[in-house]
């Protein structure tokens, strides 16, 4: 061991275009790599091969896959209606989700930025969703959703309201089911915009102060503005992580909703491959396979946007 | 710095006081509804505030059909195996990405950030019916308890976001140091259990807590491995407490605040961790 650590040292003091310049490649650091390199090329890399392949084949009652069929399935996703309704469903939990996600806690953070006491009270209070799984999240706001003896139509009673179906009425089961994700997603939306704050230069804030700006003047033309790079942040991960969203849908709304009001692509991925015997994986993994492919073009406008930003060094 | 109640500040306040009382309401709802008795959780309007402490849904939650004891066990054990597993992978990637010369690195190391990239819901069917495929000692991988363990954590025994993490933070350790361990013959183990990661503590505790969270908030992949009670872990366990017919809300209650004292344990004490794992990338 010793011995292989004398080249290592000379590497890292020699310039970095040296550095690049192949040599044998030492054994012990492949045998580092290799747990993630086998976890990798086998659940992640095989199977993403895998899916392309499925997605081109027919299934047999367990699943498995038979007879090639090409491009059938996309065919057929694209020419259905059905498949038309899931994507919207998709694109309307999306907006549901990240527009309040997002601004709720630019409210939030710019509101904790005028020198209030109690700050970490609050900080506190709004970190408070983390210790919630999906699962349980969902649970108990099932349990608040409930028709008969739920919280939800219990406030609204009081105050004159009829009750509402919240998840049982085709109208409301979407955003019932996007009310518990935003209320998920609060605390890291704080936090990560709070962490951005931090980053701004007291200087600024001081510099404004002294030329007569109170504290929504700062927060208007200083603080929002530069929490760009975050705000865009936050709206391209929540996009993803919603698109992703499906323990709450599945708990909430077993059946994918009233109507299919809450029938996601993921959920759908999960009904067509599990639900009633179906076992269609070859139809599931097309529609595994389109939202591969969106997810990866949120991740192309992430990168290509905040490529100047961030300094991996 | 201090300053006067204005009229602004009182609007301040009121909106931050109502957003955090909205917020922490069904924290608040879980723990209260699980010491209300079955007649008063299930009276119309809803009773706000128990009456008394009724520890009847928490016997109720432990002796149902469900058996919520073995499946807290579950995911604790999953959970850790999870964590473990992750931390060790990744201080190995990291230490061979940052401190060992190696041919094809930069390239390697794209590739590792590559596959976070990918959606687990996409690849989530061949998965399946890989290690659904498996045979352990003759019998199916998953028909076994230990077996539905093993597929469990299968595929999280390594993820490249710890590696990530974890070589951001071994880039920054200073080479000078590095350089005098190994004039003193201090090999590759030596300078990475002594001096390495006790250095870097508090991005392992980041990395640690981040993989801890995000395995023990699992739902998918449990849904589809455990296929008996006693082999499902908890937050599957709580969700059928739900789906239950006549459920009794109490008892999902009393489940509930079981299944989030471990993280509400984390979110309370181990806030300046998560915030570093959490937000890393969003931060310059």
């Amino acid at each position: 061991m010793t011995t292989e650590s004398v080249p290592a040292v000379a590497t890292r003091s020699e310039p970095a275009v040296a550095a690049r310049r192949p040599t044998p490649a030492s054994l012990l650091s492949w045998l580092m790599l290799l747990p993630c390199i086998v976890v990798f090329a086998l659940f992640i890399v095989w199977p993403l091969g895998k899916s392309v392949s499925l997605s081109l084949h027919g299934s047999d009652l367990f699943g498995r896959p038979d007879a090639f069929v090409g491009l059938q399935h996309y065919r057929d996703m694209l020419g259905s209606a059905e498949f038309r309704h899931i994507l919207w469903v998709t694109f309307a939990f999306v907006l549901l989700t990240v527009i309040p996600g997002v601004l709720g806690a630019l409210v939030v953070v710019l509101l904790l930025e005028q020198h209030i006491r109690g700050i970490r009270i609050f900080r506190t209070a709004f970190a408070l969703p983390f210790a919630f799984s999906v699962a349980s999240a969902s649970v108990i706001f099932a349990t608040i959703y409930n028709p008969a003896i739920g919280l939800a139509n219990g406030l609204l009673g009081r105050i004159g309201i009829d009750r509402i179906g919240w998840l049982t009425d085709p109208d409301w089961a979407l955003i019932s089911v996007a009310i518990t994700t935003v209320w998920m997603s609060i605390g890291y939306n704080v936090l990560v915009l709070s962490a951005g704050i931090g980053a701004i230069p007291t200087e600024i804030n001081e510099a404004a102060t002294l030329d007569g700006a109170g504290g929504w003047r700062i927060s208007r033309y200083i603080t929002f503005p530069l929490l760009g790079p975050q705000l865009f942040f936050l709206v391209v991960i929540s996009t993803i992580q919603s698109l992703q969203g499906f323990g709450q849908i599945k708990i909430l709304t077993p059946e994918g909703g009233p109507e299919q009001s809450t029938k996601t692509l993921v959920y759908s991925i999960y009904h067509t491959a599990f639900a009633n015997n179906a076992s269609d994986f070859g139809a599931a993994s097309a529609q595994a396979i389109v939202l591969l492919v969106i997810l990866l073009a949120c991740t192309a406008i992430q990168f290509g946007v905040l490529e100047r930003r961030v300094h991996y060094k | 710095m201090r300053q006067p109640l204005t009229a602004g500040r009182i609007v301040t306040y009121a909106v931050l006081i109502l957003s955090a009382l909205a917020v922490i309401f069904p924290v608040y709802y879980v723990i209260a509804g699980s010491i209300m008795s079955p007649g008063q959780i299930s009276s119309y309007p809803p009773d706000l505030f128990p009456h008394g402490i009724f520890t009847g849904n928490y016997e109720g939650a432990s002796s149902s059909g469900t058996p919520i004891g073995r499946q807290y066990l579950n995911s604790v054990l999953q959970t850790s195996i999870i964590t473990l597993s992750q931390l060790i992978t990744s201080v190995l990637a990291a230490y061979a990405f940052v401190f060992m010369k190696m041919w094809g690195r930069t390239v390697l190391f794209g590739l590792f950030l590559a596959t976070l990239m990918v959606p687990w819901e996409s690849i989530v069917l061949p998965n399946y019916l890989t290690i659904t495929g498996w045979e352990l000692g003759g019998e199916r991988l998953t028909a076994s308890y230990a077996g539905t363990m093993i597929a469990l954590v299968l595929p999280f025994l390594a993820n490249a976001f710890g590696v990530f993490l974890l070589r951001q933070s071994f880039l920054q350790f200073p080479t000078e140091l590095r350089d005098a361990a190994t004039i003193d013959g201090c090999g590759h183990w030596r300078f990475l259990r002594r001096i390495l990661i006790p250095l870097n503590k508090p991005a392992l505790a980041a990395v640690g807590l981040y993989v801890f969270l995000a395995a023990w908030n699992q739902f998918f992949w449990p849904l589809l491995i455990g296929d008996s009670a006693d082999k499902r872990t908890l937050q599957i366990g709580i969700s059928q407490l739900n789906d239950a017919e006549a459920a009794d809300p109490g008892l999902i209650l009393a489940g509930v605040t079981l299944s989030i004292l471990p993280t509400l344990a984390i979110v309370v004490f181990g806030q300046r961790f998560i915030v570093r794992g959490l937000t890393a990338g969003a931060i310059r």
